[in-house]
């Protein structure tokens, strides 16, 4: 068992990838860096791949295989070796991980080959990687959370990769300082489990916990918790403003790191930490009911933005808020499921308006585009098939997923009418902005200079991958397809074990198999699938048809249209109530009073006095021998005197 | 009446202490090294008077030394007076300024 | 009453004033003339405690030489009153400093296990003897003698030294 003894391995090569680059790249050309690059990555993948194969010939008693390579830290009780495991959710994790990474890492050959900073990208990029999967094999929540500070950290780099740009840079660091908020909470979360459960080994923790019960209040707490580090990195409501300002990015990177891996992270550990969650109803609620509120929320604001980054940005917050909702009402499989499909679709959808903005020369504004579908046909196809997927078209990836989640949320253990609501409204949405988008950019007459932008199709290292994905997007979500004509869903088959392994009560029985015509119609019949049809009419209509209903509905609902226009000023809200106060207690409060006074104070002090001392005590050196004399007789007294005290005479 | 030895260090006391007003009180440099020779004496007195105090001649041995060792210092001392009075043209004790910070 | 004590007090007196006079003394030479008789009458009272030798000391080496060679300077040097000069003002508080002191050691001289121990006071059986302390002087003393008479001589090249005119 070649790769599953040495599980370092799959880290090592990104890893060795981005110090090889980082560190020589800078004067290599740029097929050097490519080649060090895209071979780590594509070594990883295969290293997966064949990871994969050894895991389907593990006995079932040897899952989940951990690899213990050595000791961290010891403090104590408190004890963390660097361990790597391997179980179902590991593996379509890693999967996702490194096969949608290398086709990204391949597709920025072609979107980067003309920037400055090339190594540094590609060297950000593999760092990305070794961190992302160092999150996904960690077998303890110490080194997940390696993982999980790296991946904020090769985000922040990546997100103000154009550091001389204002804006990007600040992007950077609002996405850095918004997720550190959800992973003060995570940490404090981890602290928890420490202290309740003496480990922070994740299969020590399940034992423990299905053997001897722990107080719901405290699992609740704990899951909490958890949950608020997933809130800041996967970018649910509130801590979801990163995400759209880190559109500034370069496209690989949003479709890399804010569509499919990094914000996925969040919802990994949810899934992960399945046992706690599952014993802790109210906190499985708040995941869900976070998670469906943002979905909605997110879809409004992406209803307005003209950006068409911004709008995908949305898009991804709005399907995180999916991925939770399916968790959070015990249908871990179906989050996981929809992680992986969006995974396919997004990045997908992210790629390939990278492929317009290149063939647009930069521009982003949907409002100056159009027209754009016979002179990009291979973009426009494939950013068609994305869509269908998203809106959840039958037949696509994304209706699988979508309509897993829906459908638990309706009907399953956990079921609650307004978050199914919630979640069919949000696809509503969903279908009707990501129409609007096509229909906008690729449709009716160009609205931008037609001499001064020369429109082209991108180069094949960018269309390749576009096309494989698009296949994916596609067939991706077919694993799930049988349960409709009478066989079984094999992806949460697959997952099973993970999360009915330390499960608090027996799983429900297997629903009987419908027969095959009920199942389908069903399927087919049901709400997500009319709304995803409805907003693609409306968008057509709106688009289309009568393209002066937009404007005419937003004049009329006008304070509605600049409230949502204005994404509800919700940044402006977080500026004036959060960070201007933190500004002010730190420029007036921690800056002028502690640190110039007090600390600057003490440390002059301290110098002010031992001169002015010395100043005063340099002045008995007077020149004067009478008061020399006087002294030489005080002195004497003084000796005098103490000798009395200590020969004791009175 | 015999005299006890106390009151012959009761005078010594005084007259040491009588010397060293006198160190810091006057103005004169030969004055004060007079003074000083005072104070020297009335230790002598103490010594002498320790010596009879114990019937020992120890006592009398150091009185000796002290004599000497104030003959040689007042000559080295008269002699530095004698300079500075040459570039000084004035013996007063707070002329002697130029040690200072 | 008997005569060592009034003789102890009418010097003892008597040297109290001398060293008053030093002190009170305008004139440098008064203050030298004081000195002298101050250390007469400290050569008397070493008589009464029977240190013959050192009364005889005290009378030829302080009183008769290195006293006239004071006066040598005084009178070399003639300056006469110098001015009142006051630049020190911390010199008074060393003469309070001084009174203190004086109090001081007094009171502990006073009080000292030897003062009051001997109430066979200062008047001797006999007096001191000069061949033992000669004797003293010349064996267990040797090393301190012959150095202070290396010291004398240093003390006479150093004065000559020092006081020699440039040329």
């Amino acid at each position: 068992m070649p790769i599953l003894s040495h599980l370092w391995i799959i880290l090592a090569l990104p890893l060795a990838g981005s110090a090889i680059n980082g560190l020589l790249g800078k004067r290599w050309p740029k097929s050097a860096v490519n080649s060090v690059a895209i071979g780590a990555v594509s070594l990883t993948f295969l290293a997966v791949a064949e990871l994969v194969r050894e895991f389907f010939q593990l006995a079932p008693d040897r899952i989940p295989y951990v690899g213990d390579y050595f000791t961290w830290m010891i403090a104590g009780p408190f004890r963390v070796d660097f361990a790597l495991q391997v179980d179902q959710l590991t593996v379509v994790m890693l999967l996702v991980v490194s096969f949608v990474g290398m086709l990204i890492h391949i597709y920025s050959t072609g979107y980067m080959a003309h920037e400055g900073g090339y190594y540094r990208f590609f060297s950000y990029l593999n760092l990305f990687m070794f961190f992302m999967l160092t999150l996904v094999l960690a077998a303890n929540l110490v080194v997940m959370f390696v993982g999980w500070e790296g991946v904020g950290l090769c985000s922040y780099l990546l997100i103000g990769f154009w550091f001389l740009k204002k804006s990007a840079a600040d992007a950077g660091k609002k996405a850095f300082i918004t997720t550190r908020i959800g992973d003060f909470g995570f940490t404090v979360g981890v602290l928890f489990v420490f202290a309740t459960f003496q480990s922070i080994d994740f299969q020590t923790i399940f034992k423990s916990l299905a053997a001897n019960p722990v107080s719901e209040g405290l699992l609740t707490t704990i899951c909490i918790l958890l949950f608020t580090g997933a809130v800041g990195k996967s970018a649910q409501l509130p801590l979801y403003v990163w995400l759209p300002d880190a559109m500034e990015g370069p496209t690989p990177v949003s479709a890399l790191i804010h569509a499919a891996t990094m914000v996925t992270a969040g919802v990994y550990m949810v899934a992960r930490m399945n046992p706690l969650f599952s014993r802790a109803p109210i906190a499985m609620l708040v995941v869900a009911i976070v998670g469906a509120i943002t979905a909605f929320y997110s879809a409004t604001i992406g209803l307005m933005q003209t950006d068409i980054k911004k709008v995908l940005a949305y898009s991804t917050v709005s399907q995180l808020g999916y991925m939770f909702l399916g968790c959070g009402v015990g249908a871990y499989a179906a989050g996981i499921f929809h992680l992986m499909t969006h995974a396919f679709f997004k990045g997908l959808l992210f790629l390939c308006a990278g492929s317009v903005i290149h063939a647009m020369g930069d521009e982003q504004n949907m409002m100056k585009m159009g027209g754009l579908r016979k002179k990009i046909p291979i973009t426009y196809w494939t950013m068609l098939i994305a869509t269908l997927a998203i809106a959840g078209i039958p037949g696509f990836a994304g209706f699988f997923s979508k309509d897993e989640i829906l459908e638990a949320a309706q009907s399953g253990p956990h079921a609650n009418f307004i978050l199914w609501l919630l979640g069919v409204a949000g696809a509503a949405l969903t279908s009707f902005y990501m129409f609007r988008l096509i229909f906008l950019t690729f449709f009716g007459e160009p609205r931008y200079d037609e001499h001064a932008v020369h429109v082209h199709e991108s180069p094949k290292n960018m269309t390749i991958p576009l096309m494989i994905l698009a296949f994916c997007s596609i067939f991706g979500g077919w694993f799930a397809a049988p349960k409709l004509i009478g066989g079984i869903d094999h992806f949460s088959t697959f997952l099973d074990p993970v999360f009915t392994m330390y499960a608090p009560s027996a799983p429900p029985p297997a629903e009987s198999a419908a027969s095959a015509g009920v199942a389908l119609a069903h399927a087919l019949i049901s709400w997500p699938v009319f709304v995803a049809i409805l907003g693609l009419l409306v968008a057509w209509w709106f688009y289309i048809k009568s393209p002066e209903t937009p404007k005419r509905l937003a004049k009329s609902l006008h304070a509605l249209y600049i409230l949502i226009f204005n994404k509800y000023y919700v940044d402006e809200i977080y500026a004036a109530l959060i960070v201007r106060p933190l500004l002010w207690i730190s420029t007036h409060v921690l800056w002028h009073v502690v640190d110039e006074r007090v600390i600057d104070g003490t440390v002059n002090g301290v110098a002010t006095v031992a001169r002015e001392s010395g100043g005063e005590l340099r002045k008995l050196q007077s020149g004067n021998t009478r008061s020399y004399a006087a002294w030489v007789v005080v002195g004497a007294v003084c000796f005098t005197f103490l000798l009395l005290l200590v020969l004791g005479m009175r | 009446m015999i005299v006890p030895v106390s009151y012959y260090l009761v005078l010594s006391a005084i007259l040491f202490g009588l010397g060293v007003v006198a160190f810091v009180f006057k103005r004169n440099v030969i004055t004060v090294f007079m003074s000083i020779e005072l104070m020297l004496n009335a230790v002598n007195l103490a010594f002498v008077a320790f010596a009879r105090a114990h019937n020992q001649l120890d006592g009398l041995v150091f009185v000796f030394f002290v004599i000497v060792v104030a003959a040689a210092e007042s000559a080295v001392g008269l002699a530095i007076v004698i300079v500075l009075a040459r570039n000084r043209e004035s013996l007063n004790v707070e002329r002697v300024n130029l040690l200072k910070f | 009453m008997s005569l060592p004590f009034i003789l102890f007090f009418a010097f003892g007196l008597l040297a109290v004033a001398g060293a008053v006079m030093l002190i009170l003394a305008r004139e440098p030479i008064h203050s030298a003339l004081a000195l002298i008789l101050v250390m007469i009458c400290l050569a008397v009272l070493y008589l009464l405690l029977g240190a013959e030798f050192i009364a005889a000391v005290q009378i030829i080496v302080y009183a008769g030489a290195i006293m006239v060679l004071f006066v040598f300077v005084i009178m070399l040097l003639n300056m006469g009153v110098e001015e009142r000069t006051n630049f020190s003002k911390f010199a008074y508080v060393g003469v309070v400093a001084a009174f203190v002191l004086l109090l001081e050691i007094g009171h502990w001289m006073y009080h000292s296990a030897v003062g009051g121990a001997t109430a066979n006071g200062a008047e001797p059986a006999t007096a001191f003897s000069t061949v033992d302390l000669s004797t003293l002087l010349f064996r267990s003393y040797l090393f301190p003698f012959e150095a202070t008479s290396i010291l004398i001589l240093i003390a006479i090249l150093g004065a000559l030294v020092l006081a020699r005119k440039e040329e």
